[in-house]
């Protein structure tokens, strides 16, 4: 087992997760969307050699999920985990995703681009994740000729992502900064900087968990060390504005701002049907009750997973069979209950 | 106000539908007008809508891209209509052809139109990969210079030529 620090990853109060992706192309195809059959077989094929069979990697312990194979319900459980992208799993090409069994890498083959590295870890790390990533593109790269020219740099099919192909992201846990309404001018502020925030279950941020993944939009005319401390700058910020109003917030009314994370626990911990929007909103109080100190003996981790696994696709996985959704409002409830009271 | 379907959630869509000359309106919550498949919210503005109409609007602003000889893209059949439309490249070949219009492009939209990030066995080889590349690049060039000749168009000829000459000149330089 991690300790506790390790487990968590730094600046967890309010950092979820930081991730950093590569868009990658092999530059002897046609990107995916103007591939033939054989074309995308033999991408998939050689993209599983250079990864699975690359001696650099043994240390790995590497998946291979042909995502064609799958059932919609498998597949739409790795898109709430983050691991394959929407699109990945509209994909009518052949394609497929290698996941580590850590859950860190996750390497999609056939998406937009050939492929698509990316590698997450808890908590504020996205140095860590851009060390971890740029060592796995050194390694594929020896092994693989990428689409690259002078001027423009790694070649992707859509010209937002060409150059360093990365996109640099975190998801934070903005609960203070939406409650004051602090968080508009942060939206602004960011747009301002080149930087995209987006609420990350659905549009309305009160029912997605007050949770926001904040991403480099410039891919061009940048290295990647400078997107990297670019958007690290910033997230820095907004990691300080967030404590400084969670704590002005307790301060100017403790016994509201307690029994509403008090509540919310409580409501969690009894209640018998309750909607992913419903869990998602009382999750994000409890996170909030429990990194201020309000909720002792909780798990931050356990918190964070349970946003995860109780998205329908991963419930139903749970289940182990198909519910319609009041079906899932039950079984979301009694989930909730067993893991935070085990 | 709360949707009208569902009575839970506050509706946030205008619905307005025109049934045998009655018409019908509604406000629902965007959950139930998806449920009914009558909006469509996905994407109503897609990324390639965009790239496309920022294209355009370059095209109407001086810059002489209208009007040309039907290019196509040689490795992936990708015409410059179809990346108008899409928004997307078909393959590393149609950053080459697409060039000068690409330029533009990106300069709006990452601000920088040169890359400086890593680059492919930087770490272990130095400037050894990106030689033949070079090289294959005007390798391609030529053959595009030989079919822009043989079909008559001399403008695109003479642009092609310039490139040849610089790549040359970059390639010679001493590094």
């Amino acid at each position: 087992m991690l300790d506790d620090k390790e487990s968590y990853g730094p600046d967890s109060d309010v950092v979820v997760s930081s991730r950093i992706r590569l868009a990658r192309n092999f530059s002897k195809y046609p990107f995916p969307f103007r591939m033939s059959k054989e074309q995308g077989l033999k991408v998939l094929d050689e993209a599983r050699e250079s990864i699975l069979n690359n001696e650099k990697l043994s240390n790995e312990k590497f998946l291979f999920v042909d995502v064609n194979q799958l059932d919609s319900i498998s597949k739409h459980v790795l898109v709430e985990k983050h691991l394959i992208s929407p699109d990945l799993e509209e994909s009518q090409k052949d394609s497929g995703v290698i996941i580590s069994q850590d859950g860190i890498i996750s390497i999609m083959i056939n998406e937009e681009d050939h492929l698509r590295l990316q590698c997450i870890f808890k908590g504020m790390n996205i140095d860590k994740a851009w060390n971890k990533c740029n060592e796995l593109d050194n390694i594929i790269g020896e092994k693989v000729d990428f689409a690259y020219s002078n001027d423009y740099g790694y070649l992707t099919c859509c010209p937002t992502n060409v150059g360093t192909g990365i996109r640099a992201s975190a998801m934070l846990h903005l609960p203070a900064l939406t409650m004051t309404g602090y968080i508009r001018s942060i939206l602004e502020a960011c747009t301002k900087l080149n930087v995209a925030v987006r609420g990350l279950y659905g549009e309305n941020s009160e029912a997605s968990g007050n949770m926001f993944q904040i991403s480099n939009q410039v891919t061009l005319g940048q290295s990647e060390e400078e997107i990297v401390s670019h958007i690290t700058r910033i997230i820095d910020q907004i990691i300080e504005q967030e404590r400084v109003l969670r704590l002005e917030l307790h301060k100017q009314n403790p016994y509201k701002f307690e029994d509403r994370v008090c509540r919310s626990f409580g409501l969690l911990c009894t209640a018998r049907i309750v909607s992913a929007e419903e869990a998602v909103k009382l999750l994000s109080d409890v996170r909030l009750g429990a990194n201020l100190g309000i909720i002792d003996d909780i798990d931050v981790n356990k918190v964070d997973e349970l946003m995860v696994l109780i998205q329908p696709a991963n419930l139903q996985k749970i289940s182990g069979s198909l519910l319609n959704p009041y079906e899932r409002d039950i079984k979301r409830a009694e989930l909730i209950r067993k893991t935070l009271k085990g | 106000m709360l949707c009208q379907w569902c009575q839970k959630r506050p509706a946030s869509v205008h619905f307005t539908q025109v049934v045998n000359n009655n018409k019908v309106e509604m406000y629902l919550c965007e959950q139930c007008a998806k449920e009914k498949g009558q909006v469509t919210f996905g994407s109503p503005f897609s990324i390639s809508d965009f790239l496309s109409g920022i294209m355009e609007f370059a095209s109407d602003n001086g810059y002489r891209i209208q009007s040309e000889p039907r290019v196509i893209c040689e490795k992936c059949g990708m015409t410059y209509e179809e990346f108008q439309k899409s928004g997307k490249l078909g393959c590393g070949s149609c950053y080459e052809l697409y060039h000068d219009k690409l330029d533009l492009l990106l300069k709006r939209l990452h601000g920088n139109a040169v890359h400086c990030g890593k680059s492919p066995g930087s770490k272990q080889q130095g400037m050894a990969l990106t030689q033949p590349k070079q090289a294959n690049e005007i390798d391609g060039l030529k053959e595009l210079l030989n079919k822009a000749i043989q079909n008559e168009e001399y403008e695109k000829a003479a642009e092609i030529r310039d490139r040849i000459k610089n790549l040359e000149a970059k390639q010679n330089k001493p590094v």
